[in-house]
């Protein structure tokens, strides 16, 4: 499966230069080159191969390295190489391990923040149905929902660093300080999870309030369960399926996709990386990070339907 | 079975006449039971003043048709209408459940709670959706045994294997291990049927247990619960809209008709001295397995009535073909309570009981 | 009599796929070749438990479904295997009722406008318009004709039982399969749709096949019964014969498994044959005949030989090596048939010699004595030492 989509995106790459006739080549070297220039990195970069040829030697690349050979020098980019970027001539990797780590910071600790919120807020919400706390919480939620991101989190900028100036204002990474890096990556959190935590709390409570209808709640309070245990143990196996499910797809696509979070808050992940990429033309690098985004996006799903099997035993026999 | 009906020990007696929190002798004394939902649309009496006794080792049928307020009353026996009704309107329930000497309605909910399962258990209808399907058979069973006896896991499973292998199912300790799904319909039923009796409990309530089922599989279950009633010697609630599964299990019946009781008595008078026009009907309407019937049905005409808005007078009066018999339209304006009908059996009918008795023997009973 | 509907050797086999390329790894042989023909007028019903593809069966003779195999004639006609055009015609003399009187009506649509639906469907314009038409049609089947203008929802559910036999009765057809017409509905409410269907069949001249798990209900509407197992008809015959002379073991253990409401025929209970186990899959269903997993009195040419359906009473047709209640046969062809039948004691090893031998006549007491112990009383499953 992710070889698949792997091909498929790395496909669609090269495909694209060939069907638009843009050249790589002149894209990589700048606008005012000389004609012996282009033809010089065109050698280097191997685009003067067949296409089939040029992308073995890129997947090849990320296996086991390749050399860029041309004008009398030669450049060793180690495995895994996804090349180097036109415009600032860094080694693509490098750049997406620089990035990486902000990403990641930041998506995983919004998932834990909007986990633990979203679900308690869901289910508290279904206990009490009908009541103001469903109601004022269901009204937050609808607004966490309908509210776009960029402008949340120019709302939360604007309260908690430019009027109360709570927070700081730059990505530390983990491994320098921990106050630095919880304090940068605070905002990003909250607003991230502000939005998917009301998205959760939504289906929780949705989730919740049918699970709680079903028969085999009933015959477990007819055992004489304590409510305690109905619902944390049977209550919660069913409605957290279809909410871990949902959960585990949102991670795989923010790794690779909150742009907006990112660029909002001037965080230089892969987000950022992608919309740089887009903006410069930087092929190697749009490249990069589809392919990384999408990697995410299949483990996650795998990761999910096992998941799912040990959750659910009737997906086991199917 | 049938030899029981004759000892002592009635299981209907007379509506008891005691004032309120004087304990009962009987093991099961229900009393002037109402339960009743709030709803947007109005008051739902699902349950409109119901009272009867059941004695151990006895087998009461509660018949009726949808919405009559069956299911809803083992519910409230079990004490289901208070817990886990998150954030709706509370049920309003009033009367008195005596179960074993304790009034069930004014003790502390967690009491209850832990009769629950323990000295009440419950059967339901359709196995599948009424187990967990992510547990396995034999974890939910333990999970029922655990919680009223502090056991290790060991002892609990080996309780649970025991129950299973009583229940009729083959290699209890292999099925212990499986899923729900994957039992066939007559299996899970009787893997409830052990897990509600793995407690020993003195109370059985069986809501529709075998509708579910293929007729041959009914069969199983109808002669296991027989047998086990037998072992047991616990009280069994059944409660059906199948008169043939009363007739087969019961030793007395009661009839339900929108929330109240119009007729209960011991199952032969019941069946061949009906002393209600709406036993009558249901009678009438059903079709025969022993007989070469010919003759047409006797249906009730009309629809069952809504529980928001039940008729008054006599809920039955606007199908019941005798409705103008008694004179003065009482029918509609006062609602008939249960007398004495004969040995034990009441009826809540405003005909005198000797007109009763004629159209049954002269109108009805010949045609069926 | 020209039957109405033949069916001969039908079949439908709902294949199961797996996999990324979908490839076929088996069947869930819903019906597995079964004959039946319905005369007109007649009732036909035909019972049988879950899974026995009762349901499929109806659904292929109103060519809702097109058979794997086999042919269903109407009046002469092959319509097996013709198309929405080709049906269309015979669209009008088939009609079907369905179980669901919540699900099969459409809730945005008033009920003039599900009743008259088949007209436009057909192009037909009844005399005196739709709308007369439609009313009159509620009035038959006994809803006010001025709810013409009402939504399913706000009728009960025997009316809207009642509005699914009108809208199958607009185009006057000639034969009405009903699958399961009352079991969704309550006894008094039940029996009000009984009888109307008995009351269209007197008005209209209607032939109906009546599906349904119910014995009893089915005893009552029906004129001859089948009666499935597993895709299969085991026994096919009037209603009179069935119910007191059933002649396959499944027939039997069937009726003796309705509770009778009569709590003075308790102590009859020793009558009840318990079937133990479950029905096989249809995926695989077990050679020979496909009771042997069950039957108590199966044998070794049970589980190789499979039956077939032969008249072994004049108007009873029974697939079954062993049948019971077999001593009267009066059809000598039959008689002949079912030598085989007597031979073997329950259980016991069979060889070929044996069947051609004819063994002493047994009373049937004889020759279920010893199914008793085992599939009578307390299920075999349940003799387990009892539990204090």
């Amino acid at each position: 499966m992710l070889l698949v989509v792997t091909l498929v995106t790395l496909s669609i790459f090269f495909l694209i230069p060939k069907m638009t006739g843009s050249d790589p080549a002149a894209m990589f070297v700048g606008k005012q080159a000389d004609p012996a220039a282009i033809e010089a990195v065109r050698q280097k970069l191997g685009l003067d191969e067949p296409i089939l040829v040029q992308f073995w030697h890129f997947v090849s690349g990320i296996f086991v390295g390749r050399d860029y050979t041309g004008g009398g020098d030669s450049i060793h980019c180690a495995a895994p190489c996804f090349g180097y970027s036109f415009r600032s001539e860094q080694d693509v990797w490098s750049m997406l391990v620089e990035a990486f780590p902000v990403t990641l910071s930041m998506v995983v600790g919004a998932a834990v923040l909007w986990l633990v919120l979203g679900v308690s807020t869901g289910v508290v919400s279904a206990l009490k149905r009908g009541t103001i706390v469903d109601r004022v919480a269901m009204i937050t939620a609808l607004s966490g929902v309908s509210l776009p991101i960029f402008f949340t989190a120019m709302l939360a900028m604007l309260v908690f660093r430019t009027q109360l100036d709570w927070v700081d204002a730059t990505y530390v990474p983990l491994s320098e300080s921990f106050g630095g890096w919880f304090g940068g990556l605070l905002l990003p959190w909250v607003t991230l999870a502000f939005l998917y935590a009301a998205m959760y709390a939504r289906l929780t409570r949705a989730t919740m309030l049918e699970v709680l209808g079903e028969d085999y709640i009933r015959t477990a309070r007819a055992k004489g369960l304590p409510e305690s245990v109905v619902l944390g143990k049977h209550a919660m196996r069913s409605t957290m399926t279809p909410i871990l499910t949902i959960f585990g797809m949102d991670l795989g696509a923010l790794v690779g996709g909150a742009i907006l979070t990112e660029t909002a808050f001037s965080l230089h992940g892969l987000g950022a990386l992608a919309i740089r990429g887009v903006n410069e033309r930087d092929l190697p690098l749009i490249l990069a990070v589809t392919l990384i985004t999408a990697a995410c996006v299949v483990i996650a799903n795998l990761v999910v339907d096992l998941l799912y099997a040990v959750i659910d035993p009737r997906v086991r026999l199917a | 079975m049938t030899d029981k009906l004759t000892k002592t020990g009635a299981a209907v007696a007379e509506p008891v006449e005691s004032g309120k929190n004087a304990p009962s002798d009987a093991f099961l004394d229900v009393r002037d039971l109402k339960i009743h939902f709030p709803t947007d649309d109005g008051l739902v009496k699902s349950v409109d003043g119901l009272s009867f006794q059941l004695e151990k080792g006895k087998t009461l049928g509660i018949v009726g048709e949808s919405g009559s307020g069956k299911s809803v009353t083992s519910l409230g026996i079990m004490g289901l209408h208070t817990v886990g009704q998150y954030g709706r309107q509370k049920a309003r329930i009033s009367g008195e459940i005596w179960l074993n000497g304790r009034e069930l309605l004014s003790a502390d909910p967690d009491e209850v709670r832990k009769m629950r399962g323990q000295e009440m258990a419950m059967i339901f209808q359709d196995p599948l959706s009424a187990m967990h399907p992510y547990y396995t058979v034999g974890h939910q069973i333990v999970e029922a045994y655990r919680v009223h006896h502090p056991v290790d896991k060991k002892t609990a499973r080996k309780r649970a294997v025991e129950l299973l292998d009583r229940v009729g199912i083959p290699e209890p300790a292999k099925r212990f291990d499986n899923y729900p799904h994957e039992f066939s319909g007559g299996m899970r039923q009787r893997a409830m049927i052990a897990m509600a009796l793995v407690n020993n409990p003195s109370l059985l309530i069986a809501d529709e247990p075998t509708t579910a089922l293929d007729v041959t599989v009914q069969a199983q279950i109808l002669d296991l619960m027989r047998d086990l009633q037998k072992e047991f010697g616990s009280a069994v609630v059944i409660i059906t809209h199948d008169l043939g599964v009363v007739a087969e299990l019961a030793d007395d019946i009661l009839v339900m008709y929108g929330g109240r009781c119009v007729e209960r008595g011991p199952a032969e008078s019941v069946f061949y001295e009906p002393q209600h026009p709406y036993t009558w009907g249901l009678l009438g309407s059903m079709p025969r397995i022993d007989r070469d019937q010919t003759e047409r049905l006797i249906p009730v005409k009309g629809n069952p009535p809504s529980l928001i808005n039940i008729p008054s007078g006599c809920a039955f009066n606007p199908r019941c073909p005798y409705a103008d018999v008694p004179k003065g339209g009482i029918t509609r304006t006062q609602r008939p309570e249960l007398a004495p009908a004969g040995d034990r059996h009441f009826s809540a009918c405003h005909m005198p009981q000797e007109e009763r008795t004629r159209i049954w023997t002269e109108e009805i009973a010949p045609k069926l | 009599m020209e039957p109405l509907l033949k069916v001969t050797g039908l079949k439908k086999h709902f294949p199961i796929k797996k996999g990324l390329l979908q490839r076929q790894t088996g069947a869930v042989k819903a019906v597995d070749g079964i004959d039946f023909e319905v005369l007109p007028g007649e009732t036909l019903g035909v019972v049988g438990e879950s899974g026995c593809g009762k349901s499929t069966m109806g659904r292929l003779i109103t060519r809702l479904l097109e058979p794997t195999g086999g042919t269903v004639e109407f009046q002469g006609t092959d319509i097996s295997h013709l198309g929405v055009g080709g049906m269309r015609p015979f669209r009008r003399d088939i009609q079907m009722i369905f179980q669901d009187p919540y699900g099969s009506l459409n809730p945005r649509h008033t009920v003039g406008t599900i009743v008259s639906a088949p007209f436009k469907l057909q192009g037909v314009e009844p005399e005196g318009g739709v709308k007369k038409e439609v009313q009159r049609l509620l009035g038959l089947v006994g809803l006010n004709p001025e709810h013409y203008n009402r939504y399913p929802h706000e009728f009960s559910g025997g009316q809207r039982q009642r509005i699914g036999i009108a809208r199958a009765l607009a185009l006057k057809p000639k034969l009405v399969v009903a699958d399961e017409p009352v079991s969704a509905l309550d006894v008094s409410i039940q029996a009000q749709v009984v009888n109307l269907l008995d009351d269209l069949q007197q008005e209209l001249g209607l032939t109906y096949v009546i599906i349904a798990h119910d014995l009893s209900v089915i005893r009552h509407v029906s004129d001859r019964i089948a009666v499935m197992y597993l895709g299969k008809i085991v026994e096919l015959a009037d209603r009179k014969s069935l119910y007191e002379n059933p002649m396959h073991p499944y027939t039997r253990a069937l009726m003796s498994a309705v509770p009778i409401p009569d709590p003075r025929r308790r102590g009859a209970k020793s009558d009840r044959i318990l079937l133990t186990g479950d029905v096989p899959s249809p995926i695989a269903p077990p050679p020979g005949c496909r009771f042997n997993t069950r039957c108590w009195k199966a044998t070794d040419v049970c589980r190789t030989d499979e039956p077939p359906l032969v008249e072994l009473r004049p108007g009873q047709r029974v697939a079954c090596h062993h049948p019971e209640n077999a001593e009267s046969l009066t059809i000598p062809a039959a008689r002949q048939s079912v030598e085989i039948t007597k031979a073997p004691e329950p259980l016991a090893k069979e060889t070929a010699s044996e069947k051609e031998t004819p063994a002493a006549p047994q009373t049937p007491a004889e020759k279920e004595t010893p199914a008793e112990p085992e599939a009578s009383g307390p299920a075999a499953a349940e003799d387990d030492a009892p539990k204090a």
